[in-house]
């Protein structure tokens, strides 16, 4: 490909993602009316299904959400007690039904893929998810409450994307084996059903999958959230092609703004060495460092769940980690071990 | 340079540098739909109400549908408060207002507010056209947050349309509704839903609450205007109203195709030749493709209207016109909703009200009589206790209206209860010149396929003469009743609403008037007044004689119909015309 058509096509890209809904959007809102997402919407749903299978007592829902992501019917839900069955039942948008086969999960990212016997569907192409940011605008699609059967359409919930933090599992905080970075909405999508629905941005491009319900039992609040698509990809290709699944360290979509020790004003000893330890050479004053106690001659153990031995692993290790958290640190202090939290700077804010 | 002046400066110079900011930031477009929004929000909170008991007690939402006051809420909103309650409006002011006519199957209530002629009317939308992803309004008084009445707003999309709710304890059933995640909480209910243009499409009334408290969980549920402009002829009688029944049951078969399952061989849709294994294809113009979409199509219909239904049976298609039968049995309904008061809302914590916080339950929640003594002059006025009604003043009123228009020119006094018709009729069997004689006590008909006599001393449910009519001479004879005697030497008579009619492209008014065990149903013009109209049924479970009134002509100060076209179940008998009408004594026998 030459020059000249690579920017033809960037150019034919651009006009793709500006043209409607929003170039007509921001038309129609110049003359103050309020755009309606429901072409968006009709592009969507042929695409969700409703998935019926265990469950049906004390509070345990026999249904939630997927969607399809192949033209032969594969389906993309979450892996939950509803597939308890031998063969949960997949009711297509016009309103066909399928016994679905059950063609593998993924233990850690809590997903399944369902299949059914059917072609010429219309589809999510997984390669084609966008990754969203905080703002972004979104749209959640998903049978909570059961609201529709047969033919009748998913319910649609719109929001924004009020963060992308990490979703740790915590044993009676938020239980999910999912570990990853994860879209928290403020768009009500943790409701009976929807888990499995698609969140995608207001012109329909798929951005996520809608988890499991999630309640903190410490103050009994419940998290609207979605599995980036980016972290769903391989396991599910991979269970498509039939290959074994195992455990990921890392499931997280790519990092775009990673944690930078020094700009928080953390000085470590000259990495002289192959893997010089990395102890703390000086804090500098009014730093997040500093606020956060570490001194001088601290010496890093761990960063989040992981043992570094060298200013390498630290280094590597901090880039794993978006800006705007806590960065959990375990230090070393002449015979005392101390837990530092970090607060890193999020993107956009000036390094102090 | 003093000081003040300098600070006033920096100043006045910081604040023009935030404004350019601001505009500087903030795309045209934005503000556009912002000041859009600001401008629908304010026009469409003049028309929410806050609804409040008689003494200040519950408490929900309310919008107003007409200049004249009367308003739109939720049955279980008006339910505790009897007939009387206060409605506090966006300007501040509370207004007494009073019952008019419930729907506690669709959860609906009109209740009528006084003081003003001017009061701000919503303007009903059409909810047919409403897609999932339109922006929507939802305003009213959640958590009775606005002592000053001014009302909350909250802003989402539609999220689905044509919804079906399944009945929430024995009554209350959501059929054909609009789901919403637009913020709707206890309180809200009985309130306006709003599209993007201020235009009323719903009234707000239910939420899917699970697992957390009463709060909103982004799935709120509002009626949908187009259902309750079906209903609305029939809350304005002051009836408790009643849904539509086909008089049989559906179920999808394996093919997803929905089928008769079981029906009711004295229902009207069993008449019109519907059968078990039926495929439903069309319910009032709209395609059937599940259980679901049946049921919402039955919901937002009342009790005897008569609406098209097509049907599928071996490959051959058949549209026939069905009458809908009651969901519940005479007086059934009236029963069931008196002595259960609707809760009040609860607080966001889930607790209920506190007495202290001037909510208090209501202690007698039905006993309108007890309330009716402390209420204000105005409600008394405008309301009369009658069992089965929700308010019998306006039923009266309406009957009232009715009844002058039918005696309009007739003297009473005079004792002209004879009337001979001639003129000829035109019929797939023959034509030809035809007499009929109305008595008091017999009628007969001389036509040129039928000669012979009806005697109305006779038990009247058997008097069904000419053959093939389903009684004309004794349908005849009881719209000449209704004439001589007016509606109040009629028999039980009762103003039902209005209803569609046939061939009308405007709903038509329905009074039933009952006379020795035969029911009468007459249609009326409802700005002439005209009788459009009537069936007559001998007996329950039987195809009526149905006779249809045109050519109005002037006749001695009289306006009498001189085209009548006779039908009985479903087909045509024939048109007579009249070419001339005789009054006179009846002789003494």
């Amino acid at each position: 490909m030459n020059l000249s058509s690579r920017f033809f096509t960037l150019v034919c890209l651009l006009f793709a993602v500006l043209s409607p809904p929003e170039a007509v959007m921001r038309s129609a809102m110049a003359m103050g009316k309020l755009p309606s997402f429901a072409s968006s919407i009709d592009r969507v749903q042929p695409k969700l299904v409703k998935i019926y299978g265990a469950g049906g007592f004390r509070g345990l829902e026999a249904y939630q959400s997927g969607f399809l992501i192949s033209s032969e019917g594969h389906v993309l839900t979450v892996w939950s007690y509803v597939l308890d069955t031998d063969a949960p039942t997949v009711t297509l948008n016009d309103g066909r039904r399928f016994d679905a086969e059950i063609l593998g999960v993924d233990p850690w990212l809590e997903i399944a893929i369902l299949k059914i016997d059917e072609e010429n569907l219309p589809f999510f192409q997984l390669s084609q998810s966008l990754e969203a940011d905080v703002g972004t605008r979104v749209l959640a699609f998903s049978n909570l409450f059961s609201v529709a059967t047969g033919d009748e359409p998913t319910s649609v919930q719109r929001g924004v994307v009020s963060a992308v933090p990490y979703l740790k599992a915590r044993k009676g905080v938020f239980q999910t084996q999912f570990n990853g970075r994860v879209y928290v909405t403020d768009a009500l999508t943790n409701n009976p059903g929807a888990a499995g629905g698609a969140l995608t941005t207001i012109d329909g491009t798929l951005l996520g999958m809608l988890g499991k319900e999630l309640r903190n039992r410490q103050d009994n609040t419940w998290l609207n959230y979605a599995l980036p698509i980016a972290a769903l990809r391989d396991a599910t290709a991979a269970i498509i092609a039939g290959e074994p699944q195992r455990p990921r360290e890392e499931v997280a979509i790519p990092v775009r703004h990673p944690v930078d020790l020094t700009g928080l004003g953390v000085v470590l000893v000259p990495d002289v060495i192959d893997s010089t330890p990395p102890y703390i050479d000086s804090v500098r004053d009014i730093s997040s460092a500093a606020e956060a106690g570490l001194r001088k001659d601290d010496l890093i153990l761990f960063v989040g769940d992981t043992l570094v031995q060298s200013i390498k692993d630290v280094k590597s290790r901090c880039e794993k980690f978006e800006r705007g958290q806590l960065l959990p640190l375990l230090i070393r202090r002449g015979e005392e071990l101390v837990t530092i939290e970090l607060r890193t700077l999020p993107p956009g804010e000036a390094i102090r | 340079m003093n000081r003040p002046i300098l600070m006033w400066n920096v100043g006045i110079w910081l604040l023009v540098a935030a404004t350019e900011v601001l505009s500087a930031e903030v795309p045209a477009a934005v503000l556009g739909a912002q000041a859009a929004r600001v401008a629908v929000v304010a026009a469409a909170s003049d028309s929410t109400l806050a609804v409040f008991g008689p003494d200040g007690g519950g408490g929900g939402s309310g919008v107003i549908i007409s200049p004249d006051g009367y308003a739109l809420t939720n049955f279980h909103v008006t339910a505790p408060s009897g007939a009387a309650m206060k409605c506090g409006m966006n300007d501040g002011k509370l207004y007494d207002a009073v019952l008019v006519g419930v729907d506690p199957t669709g959860d609906v209530a009109l209740i009528k507010l006084f003081g003003r002629d001017d009061f701000p009317a919503a303007t009903l939308g059409d909810s047919d056209k409403v897609r999932a992803g339109d922006w929507v309004y939802v305003i009213g008084n959640p958590f009775l947050l606005a002592t000053d009445f001014v009302p909350s707003v909250s802003y989402g999309i539609i999220s689905g349309v044509h919804r079906y709710q399944y009945p929430a304890g024995t009554l209350l059933e959501y059929t054909d509704c609009l789901q919403t995640d637009a913020a709707i909480n206890p309180g809200n209910s009985g309130g306006p839903l709003f599209d993007g243009r201020g235009t009323l499409i719903g009234i707000n009334g239910r939420g899917s609450f699970e697992k957390r408290g009463r709060v909103n969980v982004g799935v709120g549920y509002a009626i949908s205007i187009n259902q309750i402009k079906n209903f609305l002829g029939y809350l304005r009688s002051g009836r408790i109203v009643d849904h539509a029944t086909l008089g049989a049951v559906v179920a999808s078969d394996e093919e997803g195709r929905v089928v008769v399952s079981d029906i009711l061989e004295n229902s009207d849709a069993y008449r019109r030749g519907l059968r078990l294994d039926d495929e439903v294809v069309k319910l009032a113009g709209r395609p059937i493709r599940s259980v679901n979409a049946l049921k919402n199509v039955l919901g937002t219909l009342p009790r005897l209207w008569r609406v098209p239904l097509v049907y599928r049976r071996d490959g051959e298609m058949y549209e026939v016109l069905v009458r809908l039968g009651g969901v519940h049995g005479a007086g059934e309904l009236a029963e069931k909703i008196s002595g259960k008061p609707g809760a009040p809302p609860r607080r966001p914590d889930g607790r209920r009200p506190k007495k202290d916080q001037k909510t208090p339950p209501p202690k007698h929640p039905n006993k309108s009589i007890d309330k009716l003594k402390k209420a204000p002059a105005v409600v008394k006025q405008h309301y009369e206790q009658k069992k089965g009604f929700a308010n019998y003043y306006f039923n009266r009123r309406h009957i009232q209206r009715l009844a002058d228009a039918v005696r309009r020119g007739w003297d009473p006094h005079e004792q002209k209860d004879s009337w001979v018709l001639t003129g000829d009729i035109q019929s797939d069997v023959g034509e030809g010149p035809m007499r009929i004689v109305l008595g008091p006590k017999v009628g007969s008909a001389e036509l040129p396929f039928y000669q012979g006599r009806a005697d109305f001393t006779d038990e009247l449910s058997e008097v069904l003469d000419p053959p093939a009519t389903g009684g004309l001479l004794l349908a005849l004879h009881l719209w000449q009743r209704l004439f001589l005697g007016g509606v109040d030497d009629f028999g039980k008579v009762e103003y039902i609403g209005t209803v569609p009619l046939h061939g009308h492209a405007h709903q038509v008014d329905l009074l039933i008037g009952m006379h020795a065990g035969v029911e009468v149903h007459f249609m009326f013009d409802p700005d002439s007044g005209q009788l459009l109209a009537l069936e007559m049924f001998p007996d329950d479970g039987v195809d009526p004689c149905e006779i249809y009134f045109g050519d109005y002509r002037e006749v001695d100060g009289l306006s009498l119909p001189h085209r009548f076209e006779v039908l009985y179940a479903m087909r045509r008998y024939g048109v007579f015309r009249i070419s001339s009408f005789a009054f006179k004594e009846a002789e003494k026998e």
